[in-house]
């Protein structure tokens, strides 16, 4: 019975020891999802997407999110056309074929804030604004990454040649293009909660995790139930088991 | 209810008079005489089987999802994760489900070296079973680059470029697979026709490897042939819930880690779109090709490095010749015990070494493992068999089962 | 004493196992659920299933075609004679009997799904017997109510869900 264990705890090992990144390891953060069991805080996930709106939104997309996910945060159908009509895409075009400009609705993806790849580039000293519908997903640790990289600004140490961009210590070679996008109190929270800068931070990055895994509710709740019921299945043919071979011997 | 009973038997016997399918089962999966000694280890050829239709059930409910085109393959992806009904557990079982299916099929292979189940007359039984893990492997990269991560783009573009190292016609080559000049749109869309057509082959090589397994039966803890009934047992029920209890284990730990950890196994730059202009800063394949990885970037040189890398898996074929024992069970092979042992932990160091990058300590560990890798099958396991002497073998199956 | 023990000892067994096939009749069965419902709309195309018709531009005797649920849906401005005559119909001599009132929110505008309910072409419009729509495919006609009045289907042309926004916009869905 141990043999699967066995192989699995084999296969960890493997994983524990394939790391091997020169920057700084990100500072563990206890989000309200970060147990196995833990939810995405809706509250803080809101605050989170005001902070997306405000702030990050001007560079950086999120365009495998629709505006209908927001139901998902809470939000009403409502309220979704009331956030996605404060943005613009291009419709179809019409019976003359122009291509005019028309209000998000429910049911668009977030309008992406540039026409196209180039044109962020361009608008951002050459260096690409990625999408950040699965940014947590797409960095190792990703939630304490991203959360360790908004809060780890610092002035560069003496003699470090930063070039065109600037220093940040949680950042792979420690150069990051970005400039420090959120210094605190950039936003006014509708909810009254003090804009601090770790907590605009800690928002954005549950607003974030939720983008990338939206399933992670659903996932979490449903995978107790199954492994519950799997577990009570495995006694149960093992019983079986046990009884039919015990026949054998006689 | 005594009629109906024998209304179905009557109707059974008609087909069956017609077309055998139901003594044919009752044949290879009820009565079919099996050693009694099995142990656990014996649990992994039928997880196996099952692993390979839970994917090929995923996979083909992901393919009428999917999309095979750079421009839209990524954003597919993403569409089955947060749109289709229950498109993140199919996909996630799929993610996982290659995963656990090599790691049940490596312990299979595992369990068939430590008990000698490759020897006489089980040698074609061994051989259909390389075929199964190369075509496999196949699969496996082909699946991996759909969906167009940089971990796919890059992968591709590595593995591919292996066979640039053929003399002369190995650009041909790499140009043909890919259908240009790099890894594009013509490479996805001959993987993915690819990726779904190999697992049939599979089944296929499946169904023959059962074949060859039922013409002699399985090997058994002992290693030592069947002397009469009384070393069998039927298939069914004894091994049957064997195999479910197996199975519904090994299913509680795969769907926990389908469940809490599926991103786990996956590696995070695969999350991001694949970039022909830009390369991430460590390319690792998935896990499970991390031993013949280390292979090859162990030998300093670019066609030698490959030629080693698939005579890691070639020299299996010769393994039934080059170990000499006429023993076939590690139980009474005591040096031959320590061997595979060693043997186990040299490929997991691989694996380790594989995952790393190729610099400093790292490339003399992965020289010493390549070079012990092949010592084993090529130098100690022939001597082996003309030195060792083995423990006394028991007379039969039953007697030692019955002495318990 | 002991045949009653062995009986028990058996029953107990055959529980087990009933049990064991209970359960794993019901794993079968839980994991089968996922893999018919993907097959079913996805959350994107049932967000799509509401759509927005501005039809101001649309004068007397005109009639528009939108995209819906990726059918052709028919929005007519009818005339008042079209109104008087799908109203003045004698609806028993119908095969598919309905009162042009049951078939409109306001007489002016006619929004219907244009496909037709034999086997499922598109009508053309303003043709056949009827001045309505006609399907080319096995002859099907229908009156400016979209009503079938001769042919092979069985139904009238059948009228999506919809209300009236404002007096310009319709919301179809």
């Amino acid at each position: 019975m141990n043999i699967f264990t066995l192989s699995f705890l084999i296969l960890s090992f493997i994983f524990s020891l394939v790391s091997a990144d020169e920057a700084l390891k990100p500072e563990q953060y206890p989000f309200s999802f970060s147990k196995p069991l833990g939810k995405i805080d809706k509250n803080s996930a809101q605050r989170g997407l005001q902070v997306y709106i405000e702030v990050c939104a001007s560079c950086h997309g999120l365009k495998h999110v629709a505006y209908r996910n927001l139901e998902g945060l809470g939000y009403n159908k409502d309220q979704i056309n009331a956030i996605a009509s404060q943005f613009e895409l291009d419709d179809f075009p019409n019976d003359e074929g122009e291509i005019i400009k028309r209000k998000a609705i429910y049911s668009d993806s977030f309008v992406e804030p540039y026409e196209n790849h180039n044109a962020a580039k361009a608008a951002n000293n050459g260096a690409y604004p990625p999408d950040l519908s699965l940014m947590v997903k797409a960095r190792k640790d990703g939630a304490n990454y991203i959360r360790s990289l908004l809060l780890g600004y610092t002035d560069a140490p003496d003699g470090f040649e930063i070039g065109e961009g600037y220093y940040n210590k949680y950042m792979a070679g420690n150069i990051i293009a970005m400039p420090q996008p959120l210094y605190g109190d950039d936003v006014e929270y509708k909810d009254g909660t003090n804009a601090s800068l770790e907590q605009e931070v800690n928002d954005l990055v549950t607003f974030l995790t939720w983008t990338s895994m939206p399933d992670l509710e659903d996932r979490r709740s449903a995978g107790l139930k199954v492994i519950f019921f799997l577990f009570v299945m495995t006694i149960l043919f093992y019983l079986s088991y046990r009884k039919i071979w015990s026949e054998l011997k006689k | 209810m005594e009629s109906s009973k024998k209304n179905t038997k009557g109707i059974i016997n008609w087909i069956d008079y017609r077309l055998p399918v139901v003594s044919f089962l009752k044949h290879s999966a009820v009565d079919y005489p099996t050693p009694r000694n099995l142990n656990y280890w014996w649990n992994f050829g039928s997880l196996a089987g099952f692993f390979l239709l839970v994917q090929i059930i995923t996979g083909v409910i992901l393919s009428m999802h999917y999309t095979a085109h750079v421009d839209h393959a990524f954003d597919s992806i993403e569409h089955i994760m947060r749109n289709v009904n229950h498109g993140w557990l199919i996909r996630y079982i799929h993610m996982n489900g290659a995963s656990f299916f090599f790691i049940v099929v490596y312990i299979h292979i595992f369990r068939g070296l430590y008990y000698g189940s490759y020897k006489a007359p089980r040698e074609l039984l061994w051989w259909l079973g390389i075929i199964i893990l190369l075509l496999m492997m196949a699969t496996a990269f082909m699946g991996y680059v759909l969906p167009w991560g940089q971990m796919s783009f890059w992968g591709a573009t590595v593995i591919t470029n292996l066979f640039s190292a053929i003399p002369l016609i190995g650009d041909n080559i790499t140009q043909w697979l890919w259908g240009g000049y790099s890894v594009d749109n013509p490479t996805l869309s001959r993987f993915y026709t690819l990726h779904f057509l190999l697992p049939f082959l599979i089944v296929g090589v499946v169904v023959l490897h059962i074949v060859a397994l039922h013409t002699h039966g399985s090997n058994n803890p002992l290693g030592i042939d069947r002397k009469g009934p009384q070393d069998s047992i039927p298939f069914h029920p004894f091994y049957t819930i064997k195999d479910l209890f197996g199975l519904s284990f090994a299913l509680t730990i795969f769907f926990a880690v389908v469940f809490f950890a599926p991103d786990f196994l996956g590696h995070p730059d695969n999350y991001i779109p694949a970039d022909p202009l830009k390369t991430p800063a460590h390319i690792v394949p998935e896990w499970y090709f991390l031993p013949f990885y280390a292979i090859l970037r162990a030998i300093p040189d670019k066609l030698g490095g490959v030629i080693a890398m698939f005579s890691a898996i070639f020299v299996l074929f010769l393994l039934p010749w080059l170990d000499t024992s006429k023993v076939r069970s590690a139980t009474f092979r005591p040096i031959y015990k320590i061997l595979f042992w060693i043997f186990l932990i040299d490929a997991i160091i691989l694996g380790w070494v594989g995952s790393k990058p190729a610099e400093g300590i790292y490339i003399i560990i992965s020289r010493i493992a390549t070079l012990y890798y092949f010592l084993h099958f090529l130098i100690l396991l022939p001597l082996l068999g003309k030195f060792e002497r083995n423990r006394p073998l028991p007379e039969s199956i039953g007697k030692p089962v019955l002495a318990e | 004493m002991s045949e009653n023990k062995k009986s028990k000892k058996k029953s107990r067994r055959s529980f087990i196992h009933q049990a064991s096939g209970a359960m794993g009749i019901v794993a079968v069965s839980a994991a089968g659920w996922p893999l018919v419902d993907q097959m079913n709309p996805s959350k994107d195309v049932e967000a799509l299933a509401t759509i927005e018709v501005d039809i101001s531009g649309l004068s007397e005797g005109q009639s528009k075609t939108v995209l819906w649920r990726g059918k052709p849906l028919f929005i007519k401005h009818r005339s008042q004679n079209e109104i008087d005559e799908a109203k003045s119909v004698n609806i028993e001599e119908l095969p598919h009997p309905e009162n042009d009132d049951e078939r409109v929110k306001n007489p002016k505008y006619l929004v219907l799904i244009g496909v037709c309910t034999h086997l499922g072409c598109v009508p053309a419009s303003d043709k056949g017997d009827f001045k309505g729509w006609f399907c080319p495919c096995h002859g099907s006609h229908y009156d400016s109510s979209g009503r079938i009045r001769k042919g092979p289907a069985p139904k009238n042309l059948e009228i999506p869900p919809y209300t009236f926004k404002d007096d310009n916009t319709i919301l179809i869905g």
